[in-house]
């Protein structure tokens, strides 16, 4: 544990941190106890995959500045390797939750070659190229993936012989992998590994010469990143036991970059709170069906008009940077200046 | 046989070069990537068809009510949704997220007043076919051709020749310098917008009669084709955007012909990584790749 004086909460000590924690905790084992319909189970759950999605994508795009539009393809992998590796070998998913991490992570580092040499909106289009091609080779490497029929019948996941199949369990399972999530991201994220990766984001070429391996932290970055995405992609695929190429398409990973941003940059609480906001609101919305996503698009505009930092805005250890980003990269007004810096 | 394929990659091709050119010219501008213009494409060729199939107005006169139509929605949605999030002076992006906001919005708004259904596209000219040296055109594929060379022809001389191009070209390079020198910048970004949302209603209709139908979902694809091509080009670059397109479109279709039609995007995709890690700026581009 570091000294507060270096946390992202800056007044908040470390038993202030911890006694919240603990009640953090208390809240979550008592939820499943509360009598909540399965439909508020369902959502919560939801949520929660949402959160580790956002968390990864945060850490990578928020504190290490690579934005990605291809968050979608490390979940899509993560799920595909944790479904056909219990389904076809047996496997149990401790072994293949971890799995599909690790594949994720390692298609994860293919993304650092096109990282090193491209910038802004190139590498966010070669990462949006990325997740389409893992997506269309799912659709139709039939013999491995069965294409547009999908997955069906993924066993539930089963925990050193604790199966489980009640919401309840669904809901601890998924509150302790966005526990760990939350913890690991903002533990690098004060470390000297984030303070590296905000030196990158800022300024890769100055960060080079202060002695930062740039390409190693790259590394570690797209690899947690990625991770993560894949570990939940497991959970997913076990959740609701039957997976096809379309939950993992363009539009789940501007979901989660949405996610990001509406929660603020580089703010993993406003991360959570935006999980939710956006998870629960179009459910809650389901009698406007037809209404419901024009309704979502309109929010996602008023939203970024209204409150462009994001709900939470961004974390105090960023704000100096963003302040001094928003003078160099302005609006309309002054976008041409930082162009032709 | 492969120089059918040529030519109707070309045709493709061509499609993604008009909506390229909407891309490169708000990038090359603002700097931002406008995810909504598929969805702006898709909303041209609904509005040609009700035009022509519900309203029975004549194909050219329904085809340039449609093109003018499209071009205002195009610069009522950078006024009412990008130019305030451009004004708060956010990172680029709020204004992506923004643009991806405009998208969602536009495609259901499109399926809830036109339908989910994929509609046919009435046949306007004749499809009869030209067989020259063994390769079958069909007229169709002449017109695409020959409106595409036209309109292309006109943008350049629009951007090289006259003076709102001249601000065009100006406002480019540096916004502040332009706006000093008495430029009404506002509206060149309103002028770019026009055009760039013209040239996307040109391309759906093209398409909608070419595949004779149209959805409500043909915008992503497409949008994102017609991306790939702007960047494979070298994004602000419009002669890039051009010469993208056409190379976008041979080479996806050669890929569905001589490897697997599944994959057709997913070459075209790869292509793009491919010529984008040996030149970090695209084939036409210059300087650096700063961005979003």
């Amino acid at each position: 544990m570091q000294g507060h004086w270096e946390t992202n909460t800056g007044s908040m000590t470390d038993s202030h941190k911890k006694l919240l924690g603990i009640g953090i905790v208390c809240v979550i084992i008592a939820i499943p106890h509360l009598g909540l319909s399965p439909f508020i189970m369902r959502m919560l759950t939801l949520s929660g995959i949402y959160i580790v999605l956002g968390l990864s994508l945060n850490l990578l795009a928020g504190i290490a500045g690579q934005v990605s539009m291809g968050h979608a393809a490390f979940y899509g992998i993560g799920a595909y390797t944790s479904a056909l590796l219990s389904l076809r070998l047996g496997a149990p998913f401790a072994i293949t939750c971890v799995a599909a991490g690790v594949i994720a992570a390692l298609s994860g580092l293919l993304l650092c070659f096109p990282a090193m040499k491209l910038k802004g909106t190139y590498f966010t289009f070669v990462t949006l190229g990325f997740c389409e091609i893992v997506r269309l080779v799912a659709l139709n490497w039939v013999g491995l993936t069965r294409g547009p029929m999908g997955l069906p019948g993924i066993p539930p996941p089963d925990l050193f012989g604790w199966v489980v199949e009640t919401d309840a369990g669904y809901f601890y399972l998924i509150a302790a992998i966005s526990g760990i999530a939350y913890v690991v991201v903002d533990n690098i994220a004060n470390s000297r590994t984030g303070r590296a990766f905000i030196a990158i984001k800022e300024d890769t070429l100055v960060a080079e010469a202060m002695g930062i391996d740039v390409f190693k932290y790259k590394m570690i970055a797209f690899a947690t990143s990625s991770f993560f995405a894949g570990l939940v992609g497991a959970f997913f695929a076990h959740y609701v036991t039957f997976i096809d190429p379309a939950s993992f398409t363009f539009d789940e990973s501007s979901l989660i970059l949405s996610l990001v941003v509406l929660g603020g940059m580089g703010n993993f609480k406003g991360t959570v709170l935006a999980s939710f906001i956006l998870i629960a609101i179009p459910e809650l919305m389901r009698g406007l069906q037809t209404y419901r996503m024009l309704i979502y698009g309109l929010a996602l505009v008023v939203m970024m008009i209204v409150r462009p930092q994001g709900l939470l805005g961004a974390p105090k250890r960023m704000r100096v940077i963003i302040d001094s980003n928003t003078q160099k990269m302005g609006g309309g007004r002054n976008a041409s200046t930082a162009a032709s810096e | 046989m492969f120089i059918q394929q040529i030519i109707n990659g070309l045709t493709i091709g061509t499609m993604y070069a008009l909506c390229a050119a909407g891309y490169s010219m708000v990038f090359g501008i603002l700097q931002f990537v406008n995810f909504a213009h598929g969805s702006v494409y898709m909303l041209g060729a609904f509005l040609t068809l009700t035009f022509v199939a519900t309203a029975h107005l004549p194909f050219p006169i329904g085809f340039i009510l449609s093109i003018i139509a499209t071009g205002l929605v195009g610069v009522i949605i950078d006024r009412v949704a990008y130019y305030p999030i451009r004004r708060k002076g956010m990172p680029k992006m709020n204004l992506l997220i923004g643009t991806i906001g405009v998208s969602i919005f536009l495609q259901n708004l499109a399926m809830i007043i036109f339908g989910p259904e994929t509609r046919n596209f009435p046949e306007m000219i004749e499809l009869g076919n030209s067989v020259i040296f063994g390769v079958s055109i069909s007229n169709l594929q002449v017109m695409i051709f020959i409106v595409t060379a036209l309109l292309i022809a006109v943008l350049q001389f629009i951007v090289k020749k006259t003076r709102i191009g001249k601000a065009m070209r100006a406002t480019a390079q540096n916004t502040e310098a332009t706006r000093l020198m008495g430029v009404n910048v506002n509206r060149v970004v309103m002028v770019v917008f026009f055009i760039g949302s013209a040239l996307a209603c040109v391309a759906g209709t093209l398409v909608g009669m070419y595949y004779q139908t149209v959805d409500p979902w043909m915008g992503f694809m497409a949008g994102l084709k017609a991306f790939a091509s702007a960047v494979l080009g070298g994004i602000g670059v419009l002669e890039g955007a051009m010469v993208g397109g056409l190379i976008i479109g041979v080479v996806e279709t050669l890929a569905a012909g001589y490897i697997h039609a599944g994959y057709r995007d997913a070459i075209a995709f790869a292509v793009l990584i491919l010529v984008l890690l040996v030149k970090p700026t695209g084939l036409m581009g210059k300087g650096s790749s700063r961005g979003v």
